[in-house]
């Protein structure tokens, strides 16, 4: 499991647009880099982001090599009801992690 | 003495010009028009307008490894009327592809930001799709003073 660092608000008003940082660690290598030897390091990068309000996508982002290491995303949606926030990263040699938070919304 | 001296002089040569190729880390550098295809191919052929879009981005990068954009569309952002998509290019990196972000109806306000590499000094162009169709662009040139290629340079 990779550390993720995410900053959003617990609470929000109906109707409210809330931002939502999200940060994971992962080393992001490009695959055009070589090691010490000259060899070519193999691309492991995180190609897909998604975020799912109570299962409906709001947000997602297709990441290539030239995302920076510990991949930074700040996105916005609305807040409409109370519930779950889904934000999954997906990447090379089969790497997957889901992070839930959780919103409340009052009216 | 003079003899090895030469030699020694000539396999001088030779490393550093082996070092000068070794530093080369980054894949041939690509031509502008690459980029053109690339925006091209995204926009599905379809006219590109220049406007709309903001890609906010530090013209000197002091460093290439970590660079912040952020990409804001003029849009009121109703299910009516909203970006579906916005996509990052870049004219110098190994890949043209720098990062495409899919928004969904209920995103509430076209803003979003993140952090990339740039090899060197060059052009970006961000391109919105809006919910009518439409395609619009906007292109930002960089200086960058430490490449994200050097690092990991063995």
């Amino acid at each position: 499991m990779a550390r993720t660092l995410i900053n959003a608000p617990k609470t929000a008003k109906r109707g409210d647009v809330i931002e939502i940082r999200a940060t994971i660690g992962h080393p992001m290598e490009t695959g055009f880099r070589p090691d010490e030897n000259g060899k070519i390091l193999p691309r492991n990068i995180i190609q897909n982001f998604s975020c799912r309000y109570n299962g409906e996508l709001v947000f997602s982002a297709e990441m290539f090599s030239a995302v920076s290491a510990n991949p930074y995303l700040a996105f916005h949606t609305v807040a409409t009801e109370s519930g779950t926030l889904a934000l999954t990263w997906e990447g090379d040699n089969g790497f997957s992690q889901t992070e839930n938070i959780s919103l409340s919304v009052v009216a | 003495m003079a003899e090895i001296f030469t030699i020694t002089r000539r396999q001088v040569v030779l490393a550093s010009a082996g070092l000068a190729a070794t530093a080369w880390v980054c894949p041939a550098l690509a031509q502008s028009d690459e980029l053109a295809v690339a925006v091209s191919t995204y926009a599905a052929g379809k006219k590109i307008t220049e406007g709309k879009v903001k890609l906010d981005i530090a013209e000197l990068v002091d460093n290439g490894n970590v660079v912040p954009i952020a990409v804001t569309v003029d849009s009121p952002m109703t299910p009516a009327n909203h970006v579906k998509a916005i996509a990052v290019f870049n004219e110098k990196n190994p890949q043209r592809d720098v990062v495409k972000f899919t928004l969904g109806a209920r995103y509430g306000k076209a803003d979003v930001s993140t952090r990339i590499r740039l090899a060197t000094t060059q052009k970006l162009v961000a391109v919105a799709q809006m919910s009518d169709g439409t395609f619009w662009s906007h292109t930002v040139e960089v200086i960058v003073t430490l490449a994200a290629c050097i690092e990991g340079e063995a």
